[in-house]
């Protein structure tokens, strides 16, 4: 049986066990009129009942789905002629989806001596056998959980306590899927990465200037060893990044400023919504804009001046990028300066400074700490920005401070090295790892730090 | 610090200008600095300025952009159903045989006894590539619904090739070259339109079909339903979690370091890029666990594990709004914990989660480079039919056609990229009006 139509009969089952749980209890306490005697009321026998029939029958499932892979797999390979056991796992790994798709094909029963296709007709039995386990032992649980939480019923049993002790674990679990995500997160990285750094020194990918991730064909080939040196990656990350800083940075800030301290109410109730909107737009329509619109709008103002401007120039998907940040920057700017008690800036108004020194001299230096945890955000987004940098910055890892060159960046080259086809053993795919490791330190030191930032300022005033 | 110094200067400036007493300085300063408040102001402005300039560029001009691809252009031909030209005997005709026809061959020569002066292979060929290469295909499916059309001349609208939209759409001389248009194909064209035999019409196909190499036959329907059935994966996996997770966090977790690692890890999640989240799903779901690639459940594992944060984050601000009296009085008249949690809490707060998913939902609707990551941008043309069909999303389908050479795949791209705007600003603007309705609730 398929999965979704197990998930299909434990739910079935599940209600009908919530009916059955009911109506057990008010057996147990004699009738409807009696339900009073009983600690519980009937539903919440009902949900324990529901629980005890659900909860273990899809735990089981997840773990059978998950074990089951591995075991067959084994299982399958110890049949395999001894020359083929000895290959690499990779090899193996060939092989055996080889016998898969084998044994996903009608297979005689005297297919004669070919161990290929005896070891598929085993296979096609393992998961018969393996089926029928799985699909026996999940209704078992089920109804071994309702028979025996039923005959656990009294008076005195109290099915409402256990079943909200329940419910908290749940609750409880599901808070923690962000620790396993994060978990998941480092360990995926880290592994592959630990599998890259095997084949190329970390110090060549850390301070080689040279990025060129082609593994050849043959060994013979011309330019037969990629070069995984990454300097010119974050080189043309830290320049895209410090352009659109440039313009969301002093934008941004000076939006928060005017709404927050200057303007009407009129202006503002129109520029919240444009701030969103410039929020809520997909990067990748950012990404068609920086293409298809500023970069030959910039390439043609660069041949009128007579510049050299490569059509996928670093200052498009900068500029672009600054754009999408603008709204970022300006909302936590916004907090920082509002956190700001009053007093300090009527007391400031009072001693007869202007607006516009109160908020030079006092606020942006009492919100300074807000501010700068703002833009170590904002610059966390930046690096880790994707789509902009895809599609209007290059491919070519030049090593330049020109913005009006093509530089690539981190996140340009996982996408490049990882869409299309991949194995998991060649150093092109595993280095597209090793960035993304480079991509979620940085990001996290960024935050932790920003956070850390905003957090010690924030006790100063409260 | 900072703050100290910074303001013992402005008191020096002042005690300064108090020294001298002299009122024609301070009147000089006080222009001086008038001035420089009138310039802060006006960078200010200008600030915003630019915001309002730059949404309004990046709408006009998408929008600009995508005006031509809501309309298509069709031919009126002559077509003559010619059983021999169909190599089709009309008197034993069943579905097969109808199927097997060789329609091609009767749109060519229809065609060419409609253009009679049209000889030599080149010029038949420019001839044949006015049309649609799909137009052999919906005939044949007329035929098959209508076996009687046999032999008969009809004179139908056939969808014309995207050289031919795109020269239409263009800045044309009628007769002249333009575009990838010949000398010869545009006095044709020209012939054809003086007889009122092209006509522009709204172009349906780009709603009903899925993704193909013709612009002319491409549309985003495949796309659409790929975005549906991820978004619904990714409401059903992170909604159900998120609100769970933010109920134990504010009503349940204990005060120790473990409620405080999960809420750093919680607030550090929210702002590891989403490509991260992307290599999560390829290493995990797809190299571990064997999932298959490119299928909206991938994609919507990840795009949950991605909004889960920004769901928690609203559902616990919004939970926190809950005036604490509630509790109290729910715990009074007896309520069980949990009780007071999932009865009276929770809907209370419920208009205040729903709008954080529904903002978590617009950014996962946009997001693409997880996407890209777990092999959602194959090329593909059915429509899917569940969230195990391979299929792509909006973003990446803008991203595919925006990377297309052909030039007609320019207005598509912009014309996708109006209706998933259109998509997300429905969504965020009933978030919006959740919010308002929540915000009088609360008064």
């Amino acid at each position: 049986m398929t999965a979704s139509t197990l998930i299909f009969i434990i739910a079935l089952l599940t209600l009908f066990s919530y009916w059955y749980g009911m109506q057990r209890s008010i057996k147990v306490a004699g009738g409807t009129t009696e339900i009073k005697r009983m600690r519980s009321l009937p539903q919440q026998f009902g949900l324990l009942t529901a629980f005890c029939c659900g909860l273990p029958a899809l735990l089981l499932l997840l773990l059978w789905m998950i074990f089951e892979p591995i075991v067959v797999e084994s299982l399958v390979v110890s049949q395999l002629p001894a020359a083929v056991q000895e290959l690499s796992s990779a090899d193996l790994g060939l092989y055996f989806n080889d016998i898969r798709l084998l044994a996903e094909t009608q297979i005689n029963e005297l297919a004669g001596k070919d161990t290929n296709l005896q070891v598929a007709l085993y296979l096609q039995q393992v998961t018969q056998k393996a089926s029928y386990l799985k699909t026996a032992l999940i209704l078992i649980a089920a109804l071994a959980g309702v028979i025996i939480v039923v005959s656990r019923f009294n008076v005195d049993f109290s099915a409402r306590v256990i079943s909200e002790r329940i419910i908290k674990f749940l609750f409880l679990s599901c808070s923690i899927v962000a620790i396993f995500t994060t978990l998941g997160i480092i360990m995926s990285v880290l592994f592959e990465s630990l599998q890259f750094f095997k084949s190329v020194s970390s110090l060549d990918f850390l301070f080689g200037t040279k990025w060129s991730p082609q593994i050849a064909m043959r060994s013979d080939q011309v330019a037969s060893s990629g070069a995984f040196g990454a300097v010119p990656l974050f080189a043309g990350t830290l320049l895209i990044t410090v352009i659109a800083m440039l313009i969301a940075a002093p934008v941004g800030l000076m939006t928060a400023i005017y709404l927050s301290q200057y303007a009407s109410p009129t202006l503002r109730t129109y520029a919240k919504p444009m701030l969103e909107i410039l929020a809520g737009i997909p990067t990748v329509v950012y990404g068609f804009f920086a293409a298809l619109t500023v970069a030959p709008f910039i390439r043609d103002i660069g041949q009128a001046l007579g510049l050299t401007v490569a059509s996928e120039s670093a200052l498009a998907a900068g500029v672009v990028m600054g754009i999408m940040i603008i709204p970022f920057v300006s909302s936590l700017s916004d907090d920082a300066i509002n956190a700001v008690p009053v007093a300090l800036k009527e007391g400031s108004l009072g001693m007869g400074a202007t607006e516009s020194e109160t908020i030079k001299k006092v606020l942006l230096p009492a919100a300074l700490p807000g501010i700068v945890g703002a833009m170590l955000l904002a610059i966390s987004r930046a690096v880790g920005e994707t789509m902009i940098v895809v599609m209007a910055a290059g491919m070519a890892a030049n090593l330049t401070a020109n913005p009006l060159n093509s530089v690539t960046t981190v996140t340009v080259q996982i996408v490049t090295l990882l869409t299309g086809d991949q194995e998991f053993d060649s150093p092109k795919t595993l280095a597209a790892f090793a960035l993304g490791l480079m991509l979620f330190v940085t990001t996290l030191a960024l935050n932790i730090i920003a956070l850390k930032v905003v957090r010690k300022y924030r006790e100063q005033y409260e | 610090m900072n703050k100290l110094t910074q303001q013992d200067k402005v008191q020096d400036v002042m005690s300064d200008s108090g020294k001298q007493s002299n009122t024609e300085i301070i009147a000089q300063s006080l222009k001086k600095r008038h001035r420089k408040e009138n310039r802060f102001r006006f960078a200010g402005k200008m600030a915003i300025a630019f915001g309002f300039l730059m949404v309004s560029i990046l709408l006009l001009d998408i929008g600009s952009k995508a005006m031509p691809a809501f309309h298509q252009h069709w031919i009126k031909i002559e077509l003559q159903y010619n059983t021999q030209w169909l190599s089709i005997d009309s008197s034993d005709a069943d579905q097969e045989t109808l199927y097997a026809g060789d329609y091609r061959s009767v749109l060519k020569n229809s065609l060419y006894e409609m253009f009679p002066e049209v000889s030599g292979r080149r010029d038949k060929r420019d001839l044949l590539k006015l049309f649609s290469s799909n137009n052999e295909f919906s005939i044949r499916d007329q035929v098959l619904a209508e076996p009687a059309l046999l032999g008969q001349t009809v004179s139908i609208w056939v969808l014309a090739d995207d050289d031919v939209d795109t020269y239409y759409k263009s800045q044309y001389t009628p007769g002249k070259a333009g575009g990838r248009i010949n000398d010869k194909q545009a006095l044709w064209l020209d012939k054809l339109y003086q007889n009122g035999q092209i006509e522009s019409r709204f172009n349906t196909l780009f709603f009903t079909n899925g993704d193909s190499r013709e612009p002319e036959l491409a549309g985003i329907k495949g796309a659409l339903t790929g975005t549906l059935l991820t978004m619904f994966v990714t409401l059903m996996i992170s909604f159900p979690i998120g609100v769970a997770a933010a109920i134990y966090l504010e009503e349940f977790a204990p005060k120790n370091r473990w409620t405080d690692i999960i809420e750093v890890n919680i607030n550090n999640l929210a702002a590891v890029p989403s490509i991260v989240f992307g290599l999560l799903g390829l290493a995990v779901l797809i190299n571990v666990f064997g999932l298959p690639r490119s299928v909206p459940l991938i994609g919507g594992i990840v795009l949950s594990l991605m909004t889960l944060p920004t769901i928690i984050i609203a559902s616990r601000a919004s939970i926190k709004a809950v005036p604490n009296s509630l509790r109290e009085a729910a715990i009074g008249i007896g309520a069980s914990e949990m009780q007071v949690a999932l009865g009276h809490v929770l809907p209370v707060a419920m208009p205040g989660i729903l709008t954080g998913t529904i903002i978590g939902l617009a950014q996962a609707l946009g997001e693409t480079a997880p996407l890209l990551m777990i092999g959602m941008i194959a090329f593909i043309v059915d429509v899917p039919g569940g969230i195990l069909d391979p299929s792509t999303v909006m973003p990446v389908q803008i991203f595919l056609w925006a990377d297309s050479p052909e030039n007609a795949f320019l207005a598509k791209t912009s014309a996708a990229i109006l209706v998933l705007l259109v998509f997300l600003f429905v969504m965020n603007f009933s978030a919006t009006l959740l919010r308002k309705k929540f915000e009088k609730l609360g008064r």
